[in-house]
């Protein structure tokens, strides 16, 4: 497993964010170090997707900070928080249904933070698209993608921001076994070159096998965070998430 | 193993197009000298027409900017270009120049004000705009005050000579704008409003400035609208307020663009077309044409929902090389 620094590259503290009377986020706190994997569990509807929302921009903060690199994000849109390094992928997948995959993936690698020419972003997105395992559909309109590619899609479009926070969220679910280890060896190599990883996944072993910490939220609150043996054992994820007879399996 | 790709722009069709599109454009420059004059008219009105579906649909089409309020800036135009001409006594053609580039002076400002609504808001914010600019020029009187004014630029010309250089004019206009169209289309700007037009969300997570996108194609097809304006006071010979400012233009051109295909290159041009032979055929049945005109919308929006364009090509080709193409060159076998 990869080692990272001390630093710390992204600080949420005390976020707040309710939908009506559902209480999403309630005074979530912590760190992401530089180089970190971390790992998100929790139960259905419990704020997972929001919390990545609220750090990409999509939603906005009812109140609480968002720290990227010792500055606020919260004031910023989420085009500008991807041109500071911050991609993600979506649990249910937003392709631009109309273009190709390699024009999905061409915006991507052109409109992130690093200033590239026509040729660069499309050597970027041609990459990203293969990293991803979709060179068979280069030329597909995404519309026309089966869910599983459409994830695929999701990600090979995150790869082309070259960023240094990815958020990925439930890109392990739908995978055959010998398609998840492939998965799991793209993101321990962008890890491992550096990419700082903020993962939501049901799949506990495959989720554990990658991560350094793991963080389990329910009904907006975080409720333990740490190294993932520890969290997983911990009496309170066990109750409101693992259930009592769980077992990590796999490859964990 | 090695693979290496090679990306290209558009089709083999889109290789011959531009030399039938060259064609097309010489055949109709030389057209004066052999067409009688009510038909050199006719093609002006096609052409004022298909550059009005393509500016409303870049905006609408392709920048999610659903506006009613486009009259603004075909008044502009329109009351800019004869201010200019008759006015300052600037050359006509250059008037038509300065006409559109002063109707797009104008939008960047107003799209600082718009821009603050969205959705439904966003469209009766733009046509408020139009009925303030309405009411802001009607109090003007040397632009002739609520009766209109006419353009006395061309009087000293035949009307053989005049109508020739309109429609030189006129074809002059609709080639820039489409060329505009597709180099836009093809440029930055293009990916990004295509992205848009796709999914607004998305595109804003991947690094795309809606706002500033948007804001550049409000700017870019004002000029458009402001050269269609100066185009219909060149060849009506008159301004008037409650016309030029009119919301039907809206309505022409959602119509248009509708039942061409929105969101597509081609699909304005054909609806603006078949806008063009309908209303030609059925003005003068009074109520039946509009009638006429609402049925067929209603029939070809639910029959094919893409539009005519999109019902034609089945989105497997389009006319203009704007879509990437993506083919392997070669593959090396190894570890
Ligand atoms: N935009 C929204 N408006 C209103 N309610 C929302 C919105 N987004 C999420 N919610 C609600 O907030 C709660 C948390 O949703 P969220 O998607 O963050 O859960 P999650 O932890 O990702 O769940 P899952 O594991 O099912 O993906 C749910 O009850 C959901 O219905
Ligand atoms: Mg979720």
């Amino acid at each position: 497993m990869a080692t990272h620094s001390n630093e710390n590259l992204l600080s949420i503290s005390q976020i707040h964010k309710r939908f009506g009377r559902v209480v999403v986020a309630d005074g979530i706190t912590f760190d992401v170090k530089k180089g970190e994997a971390l790992g998100i569990v929790g139960p259905n509807g419990a704020g997972k997707s929001t919390l990545l929302n609220l750090i990409n921009g999509n939603e906005p903060l009812d109140s609480g900070d968002i720290i990227f690199q010792n500055e606020s994000l919260n004031s910023l849109a989420p085009a500008e928080r991807n041109h500071k390094g911050i991609a993600r992928t979506f649990q249910i997948p937003k392709p631009f249904a109309d273009m190709t995959v390699f024009e999905n993936v061409l915006v991507g690698s052109t409109f992130q933070g690093k200033r590239v020419n026509h040729k660069q972003a499309s050597e970027i997105a041609l990459e990203s698209i293969s990293r991803a395992g979709l060179e068979a559909f280069f030329n597909t309109p995404a519309g026309k993608l089966r869910l599983l590619d459409r994830k695929r899609l999701e990600l090979a479009r995150a790869l082309a921001c070259q960023p240094q926070v990815l958020l990925l969220d439930e890109i392990a679910g739908g995978l055959t076994d010998s398609e998840l280890p492939i998965l799991l060896e793209i993101i321990r190599e962008l890890n491992a070159s550096g990419v700082t990883i903020i993962w939501i996944e049901h799949i506990v072993h495959a989720l554990v096998s990658v991560v350094h910490r793991l963080m389990c939220i329910a009904g907006g609150e975080l409720i333990a965070i740490g190294k993932p043996e520890e969290v997983l054992e911990n009496s309170k994820v066990i109750e409101l998430y693992l259930g009592s007879d769980f077992e990590v399996g796999g490859v964990a | 193993m090695t693979k290496l790709y090679a990306v290209t722009r558009g089709s083999k069709l889109n290789k011959v197009l531009p030399v039938i599109f060259t064609a097309l454009i010489l055949a109709l420059a030389v057209l004066p000298k052999f067409l009688a004059i009510p038909y050199q008219v006719k093609l002006v009105q096609a052409f004022i027409l298909i550059i009005l579906a393509t500016m409303w649909n870049l905006l609408a089409g392709f920048g999610g900017l659903v506006s009613i309020g486009q009259q603004a800036f075909i008044g502009i135009g329109a009351y800019a270009l004869v201010y200019l001409a008759d006015v300052q006594g600037l050359n006509p053609f250059l008037a038509l120049a300065l006409a559109a580039a002063i109707s797009g002076i104008f939008a960047f400002p107003l799209s600082f004000l718009v821009f603050r609504l969205s959705g439904g808001y966003f469209a009766i914010g733009t046509w408020v705009i139009a009925e303030i600019i309405k009411l802001f020029v009607v109090q003007v009187k040397t632009l002739g005050g609520g009766s209109g004014i006419s353009l006395a630029a061309f009087s000293g010309m035949g009307r053989e000579t005049r109508i020739a250089a309109i429609y030189w004019s006129a074809l002059a206009a609709i080639f820039l704008t489409l060329l505009s169209t597709i180099l836009l289309m093809r440029s930055k700007l293009g990916l990004a409003l295509t992205a848009i037009r796709d999914d607004q969300t998305a595109a804003g997570v991947l690094g795309v400035n809606v706002l500033r996108n948007r804001r550049a194609v409000f700017v870019l097809v004002s000029v458009g609208f402001g050269l269609a304006g100066g185009l219909i006071a060149m060849s009506n010979l008159r301004v008037q307020p409650d016309d030029i400012f009119s919301v039907n233009y809206s309505a022409i051109m959602i119509f248009m663009v509708v039942i061409g295909g929105l969101g597509t290159i081609e699909g304005p041009i054909f609806g603006a077309i078949l806008y063009y032979f309908l209303q030609d055929r059925l003005k003068d049945y009074g109520t039946w044409y509009l009638i006429i005109l609402g049925l067929l919308g209603i029939a070809i929006v639910s029959l094919a929902p893409e539009g005519l364009w999109g019902w034609i090509s089945r989105n497997k080709f389009s006319l203009f090389a704007t879509k990437y193409r993506v083919s392997q060159t070669s593959k090396e076998e190894g570890a």
